[in-house]
């Protein structure tokens, strides 16, 4: 186990800027906000990380109970003027000056002035009236119209409303509305005990089972300074990469299936479904339940070299067969680019950073354990939906070589530490980095004295990157629309959590 | 043979390919998807399951939006009836039509063109951005598909003197080695590639996407349901065996009963169908390995057939 330092710095308002505008000098980016509800403050946590070597550093900001506001840092960033929002909708603390100052995850049909995650805001309210249509920019000129698409799509897909503006076939603009499912996860989490907020950690997004139980893990450990067995933390790691393959393998079946070559997708749905007997194999679970644990893993059984050399040459034959075709190859190239400034700005993650040339990867940058350093970095600079795919094809490659590295290590069983060595008197924070295979998740608990969770803040990749996506298909044709998406393939649940 | 003996033989000719076409067309969609199943290693619904889905949806009432019109109420109506009269006066199985006059080229072409215009003028009615979106693109591919059959068959006509797709196939019976000129295989080209973009397959147009926003054919046809949908999916069943029996037929027309006598005509049907089923299956594993093209790469596949057309209209004329 990796020590990690987490620096935790207290701020004033006034000096907030520009603690935050030397941090991202400094190579941070910002991976978190959370607030909290004090007996008698509003404390607002700003999470920075940075990789090489793993630096965490948390600015703890206090502002009244009575008129909670902070200044806003969406100049600065534009992730935390997201971060901002989120938090004025759940928490009501409003971000001065910020330039959108509008709301983000409550639609317009809660009431005014309820904030749900306030320890005093009861159970939920009826649905109000909407009080205001939802401000969509509508673009005007000769020839533009609007296709509205969604909430309820055709096919198992989340609900997300989507509004093109479009001139003849080109998108002028495209605006995702989402959070119309929010469930109200981190308020679930509050006076749970780890042990029992557990399951949910594990449940925020169905495809990321391994990835957020991880991180929730991760957390809890940092705060108990829990320290969990070597072999735990290389189970941990062939867990995770199981996960990403048999999210990859799906996705580059399904961009070929958009592009109606359905015989790849066949395939790849066959590879898949061994990736996910595998994993049952492995864990008893096809998502992977039940291998990461509080304080270890347990695996029944390991994937053979053999097992994992089949499905690598499979997948590279399926790829190789797509790119072989050349109109899959001309509707992949070139379409939707996402610039390198453009994904750093916005604070993209994971495969769709990493097809733009931004590489940042957690398993190098915050690793739980040192194996996980030696993955190949797999980078495009193009940024289009073929870079988005051959970053997937090579991450699978990766993937599959840095399990044949752990499981010289791995031995099937438990390894586990079921409790830390000493639980701490008063209240603990802890961080847990993980990179899922959309990216980096990070999980921020508080743990009261008396061991239960006083907050649980999640964030998912989809999170940060999903504004990346409009950015992206600017002119871009619409027929282009649903593979550039599925080459971003964003968690709609892991976003509204 | 009288000539009321001719006539009754000449309907019962019309007759047996109406139920042909009707009863097999669906039949030819099943063939064409198990194909495509079994070459990507799927099970498949196998052959009948078009027809299955045809008597679920016959079984249910038409659901229309508000809003909508006559407009919306007319164009299955129109596009099956269109498609019915096609069905009817195509050389399919015998030369000998009692509607002989009808069997026009470009009465079979503004036959086509008029159930595309109903379904999307339909698709416009909804109000809805995707009746729309489909509509307009539908209505791109037709401006350049229509005139390219228009052409490829004229081709084919100019040598015969006559515009009758019967006489057409008659003449190419006759004398055999016109099928290898050069007019014949350019027209050959530019028609199959109308079939495919009329059809609405791929690389066009993928029949079996469930993404509204890529959709051609099935955007303008969303709203539709019950017996409604069911009537314009057997009319696009029907419009596809109608354009591949074509296809057979101007190209290869050998098995065509030339006379009204059962035996010719029933060794017609079973000649139609396999053509139909090899075609279809063809068109099947074709479509297995391409994959959709950019929609703005279609016009320029439309415009290239468009000029293998022109080529053999000019063929036709100068080295005939």
């Amino acid at each position: 186990m990796t020590e990690t330092h987490r620096r935790i710095q207290q701020v004033s308002a006034a000096d907030l800027p520009a603690h935050v505008r030397a941090l991202i000098a400094d190579g941070f980016r910002l991976a978190l906000v959370a607030a909290h509800e004090d007996p008698d403050v509003f404390r607002v946590v700003y999470l920075f990380t940075a990789g090489a070597p793993d630096r965490r550093v948390e600015l703890e900001l206090r502002t009244e109970r009575d008129a909670p506001q902070v200044p806003s840092l969406a100049a600065l960033s534009f992730p935390a003027g997201r971060f901002e929002r989120e938090m004025r909708d759940l928490y009501g603390i409003v971000p001065l000056h910020h330039p959108l100052p509008r709301r983000l995850i409550r639609h317009q049909h809660w009431p005014t002035g309820w904030y749900p995650m306030r320890s005093d805001a009861g159970p939920s309210p009826p649905f109000g009236s909407t009080e205001e249509a939802y401000p969509f920019l509508t673009v005007q000129g000769p020839g533009v119209y609007e296709i509205p698409v969604g909430p309820v799509h055709a096919g198992l897909i989340e609900p997300g409303h989507f509004r093109f503006s479009v001139v003849g076939e080109t998108i002028l603009k495209l605006k995702a509305r989402l959070w119309f499912t929010h469930k109200g996860l981190e308020k679930l989490a509050e006076g749970r005990t780890p042990a029992d907020a557990f399951p949910l950690a594990e449940r925020v997004s169905g495809d990321t089972t391994v990835g957020h139980a991880l991180a929730f893990c991760l957390a809890v450990e940092d705060a108990y300074d829990w320290s969990v067995p070597e072999q735990a933390g290389v189970l941990r790691a062939v867990l995770l990469e199981l996960e990403r393959l048999y999210n990859h393998v799906a996705d580059l079946g399904a961009l070929c299936n958009d592009v109606g070559y359905g015989i790849l997708h066949a395939h790849t749905m066959r590879v898949r479904e061994q990736l996910l007997r595998l994993n049952a194999d492995v864990t008893g679970h096809r998502l992977l339940r039940g291998g990461v644990l509080l304080g270890g893993a347990h695996v029944a059984q390991l994937p053979t070299s053999g097992d994992l050399a089949a499905i690598v040459s499979d997948v590279a034959e399926i790829v190789e067969l797509a790119l072989r075709n050349s109109v899959v190859l001309d509707r992949f190239t070139g379409t939707a680019v996402l610039g390198a400034d453009q994904a750093r700005e916005i604070g993209a993650l994971g495969y769709v950073a990493r097809a733009s040339g931004v590489d940042i990867d957690a398993r190098r940058d915050h690793p739980f354990h040192p194996a996980t350093t030696q993955v190949a970095s797999v980078t495009r600079s193009e940024g289009d939906v073929l870079a988005r795919f051959l970053v997937r094809a090579g991450e699978v490659r990766a993937s599959v070589a840095l399990l044949e590295l752990l499981l010289r290590e791995a031995r099937p069983g438990w390894a586990i530490r079921d409790r830390p060595r000493r639980l701490p008197g008063g209240q603990v924070s802890g961080v847990g980095l993980v990179e899922g295979w959309r990216g980096t998740i990070a999980h921020r608990v508080e743990i009261g004295a008396d061991g239960r969770l006083a907050r649980l803040k999640i964030v998912d990749p989809s999170f940060l990157t999903w504004p990346a996506l409009p950015v992206a298909l600017n002119g871009t044709i619409v027929p282009d629309f649903p593979m550039t998406n599925k080459s971003f393939n964003l968690s709609y649940a892991g976003n509204d959590l | 043979m009288t000539a009321s003996g001719l006539t009754a033989g000449a309907l019962a000719a019309t007759a047996g390919q109406l139920a042909l076409v009707v009863g097999g067309a669906p039949l030819l969609v099943g063939l064409m998807r198990q194909v495509r199943a079994r070459l990507e290693g799927r099970a498949g619904a196998g052959v009948g399951q078009p027809w299955r889905d045809l008597r679920k949806l016959l079984g249910k009432e038409a659901i229309r939006p508000d809003g909508s019109s006559w407009v919306f109420t007319m164009a299955p109506l129109l596009l099956l009836a269109s498609t019915l009269v096609i069905t009817a006066v195509a050389p399919f199985l015998s030369t000998v039509s009692p509607v002989e006059g009808v069997a026009d080229l470009f009465a079979v072409v503004s036959l086509l063109m008029l159930g595309t215009v109903a379904l999307a003028l339909a698709g416009l009615d909804t109000g809805t951005a995707f009746g729309g979106m489909g509509a307009s693109r539908a209505v791109t591919v037709a401006a350049l598909a229509e005139p390219t059959i228009l052409l490829a068959v004229f081709a084919l006509s100019a040598r015969v003197g006559s515009s009758n797709l019967a006489d057409i196939v008659e003449s190419t019976l006759t004398t055999p080695a016109q099928v290898l000129s050069p007019a014949s295989l350019l027209a050959a080209v530019a028609f199959a590639v109308v079939i495919i973009a009329e059809a609405g397959r791929l690389p066009v147009d993928n029949p079996a996407t469930h993404l509204e926003l890529t959709m051609i054919h099935e955007a303008m046809v969303l709203e539709y349901a019950g017996r409604d949908l069911a009537m314009i999916e057997l009319a696009s069943a029907m419009r596809l065996t109608v354009l591949l029996g074509l296809g057979a037929n101007l190209f290869m027309p050998w098995g065509i009963a030339t006379t009204v006598a059962p035996l010719p005509l029933l060794g017609a049907a079973v000649v139609f169908a396999v053509k139909l089923g090899v075609l279809g299956a063809g068109l099947a594993v074709f479509e297995v390995f391409v994959a959709k093209w950019r929609l703005f790469r279609v016009p320029e596949l439309l415009a290239g057939s468009f000029l293998f057309g022109l080529l053999a209209v000019s063929a036709s004329f100068f080295l005939a």
